[in-house]
């Protein structure tokens, strides 16, 4: 079964049909690159999956529990969006690391507050203070590790105690990586994560998102460098004014394509590519 | 009258003036806060009845809000009138409160978008993403406008003569007209840059202390 479904996602802002009907399904450790122009929806798609935007139509299921259906508004409340969005994991453009805290705080912020319920139960349940104090020193030792863990594996781990305004652009990103990984999701999602960097620092970026490829890890990028879509999808989705052009591994769609507007879409991009150089 | 005289006489004034000035930033500051989130609020009702109070308060001078809050409960429902700390620090309070609102709106709404998307992307909530995000931003953002406002309040207080309270200025027109020395009254204007130079001094060292990271 796969791990990700997305059936017939629509939306549209002020009547401007951004989606119209997406369909596609991805299977555990498969990574899907989507392209496009801009302006065809692929951002908006990717933000969907997380939750920043409510579609109008359509069904959101992982693992084959329903995350989200349009036609039934539970999916919908505060909290039951909370909990599902964990699912998926989001790394953006803009990197957003918050400013005030440290690389190591980034990382670990997130699921730090995560426990914070748990915590305040187990202290009502534990009677014993030292025991619950020796509790939590583990359970946030071992969320500290973890973050250590993720930011060596991003290769920052001489950076933890920066703040991100003294990194460079290629490490913000990296970071945010790391702190996208820390609460595990199912799928991580990338929102053209080099495209706010100078191009000297897009290699190391997309290198670590390279080395982040493995059988048990589910990556769907939005992205307009074509020969990292090429090198690591297994799987490329094509889009046109908020539909899906084409679909297919990369060799098809970038060996084949089977749409004139595909082809033409390729071209054009080749031709601003080798411009660049 | 000895300058040493004046001087003690000068600070029985000035005691007052320090204490305007206290407890009307202990509570206009937080007040502040809940105003914001009411002319920020999705409900409507509330959100113009905020803002139509802000504008009232901004609209009208401290001066005669100082005069409203003294005089009016006698005059319409028959009341005694409130002491008059009371009466001042109620009218400062809340005109404090309504132009801090306003700094704190503009520092959150300058809070680019993605750094709320970034909590709820992580499962935080909408408190977490308040409390432990946007906050530590909006108040390195609003410090330049606060200790501008701040600094307005230290010589706001000398409103408070209007409704007779013995603030510093009043203390120094008191021996001018008692002891017919006109001098006290130029003296006074070293209590307050003293005082505007020591906030001074502090919201520069705040600012530096926040200089680790940019917003």
């Amino acid at each position: 079964m796969a791990l990700l479904e997305v059936q017939n996602i629509t939306k549209s802002f002020h009547k401007t049909e951004v989606l119209r009907g997406v369909d596609f399904s991805l299977e555990r450790g498969e990574v899907l690159a989507i392209i496009g122009a801009s302006g065809s929806g692929k951002t908006t798609l990717l933000r969907c999956l997380n939750f920043l935007e409510v579609p109008e139509k359509g069904v959101i299921k992982v693992g084959g529990q329903v995350l989200f259906d349009a036609g039934d508004g539970s999916t919908r409340n505060e909290k039951t969006i909370r909990s599902n969005r964990l699912h998926f994991g989001l790394v953006f453009q803009q990197f957003n690391l918050f400013p005030q805290y440290t690389v190591l705080k980034n990382v670990t912020l997130a699921a730090q507050l995560l426990h914070e319920d748990m915590l305040r139960q187990k202290k009502k349940e534990m009677q014993d203070r030292l025991a619950f104090a020796e509790y939590k020193k583990s359970l946030l030792g071992s969320i500290e590790r973890d973050a250590r863990q993720l930011l060596d594996k991003v290769g920052l781990s001489d950076k933890i105690g920066a703040y991100p305004c003294q990194l460079s652009g290629g490490q913000q990103q990296r970071v945010a990586i790391a702190r996208a990984l820390a609460l595990k999701p199912d799928i991580l999602c990338f929102d053209e994560p080099t495209s706010a960097l100078d191009p000297e620092l897009t290699g190391e970026v997309l290198r670590v998102i390279r080395a982040l490829k493995s059988k048990d890890r589910t990556m769907i990028v939005v992205t307009h460098e074509m020969e990292f879509a090429r090198n690591i999808a297994d799987k490329i989705i094509f889009m046109v004014d908020g539909r899906i052009e084409e679909e297919g591994t990369p060799e098809q769609v970038f060996g084949s394509p089977r749409s004139e507007k595909t082809r033409a879409f390729l071209v054009n991009s080749k031709e601003s590519y080798s411009g660049k150089e | 009258m000895t300058f040493m005289q004046v001087t003690l006489q000068l600070f029985e004034g000035f005691k007052i003036t320090c204490l305007i000035f206290i407890i009307t930033l202990v509570f206009s500051l937080p007040l502040g806060l809940l105003v914001t989130f009411g002319s920020m609020t999705r409900f409507k009702p509330i959100r113009w009845l905020t803002r139509t109070f802000v504008w009232a308060i901004r609209g009208t001078p401290l001066m005669l809000q100082i005069i409203v809050v003294f005089y009016i409960p006698g005059l319409l429902l028959g009341w005694s009138s409130l002491p008059r700390l009371t009466a001042v620090l109620i009218a400062f309070i809340i005109n404090y409160a309504a132009y801090f609102s306003e700094i704190y709106r503009g520092g959150i709404e300058s809070i680019s978008r993605g750094q709320y998307e970034a909590g709820q992307v992580l499962g935080m909530t909408k408190t977490q993403i308040f409390f432990k995000i946007v906050l530590m931003q909006v108040v390195k953002r609003i410090i330049p406008p606060m200790s501008n406002e701040i600094i307005t309040l230290v010589k706001d207080t000398s409103l408070a003569r209007v409704i007779a309270l013995a603030e510093l200025v009043m203390a120094a027109q008191n021996i001018v007209s008692a002891k017919a020395l006109i001098w006290p009254l130029f003296y006074i204007g070293v209590f307050y840059l003293v005082f505007c130079g020591v906030l001074t001094l502090l919201f520069g060292y705040i600012e530096k202390k926040l200089d680790y990271y940019t917003v």
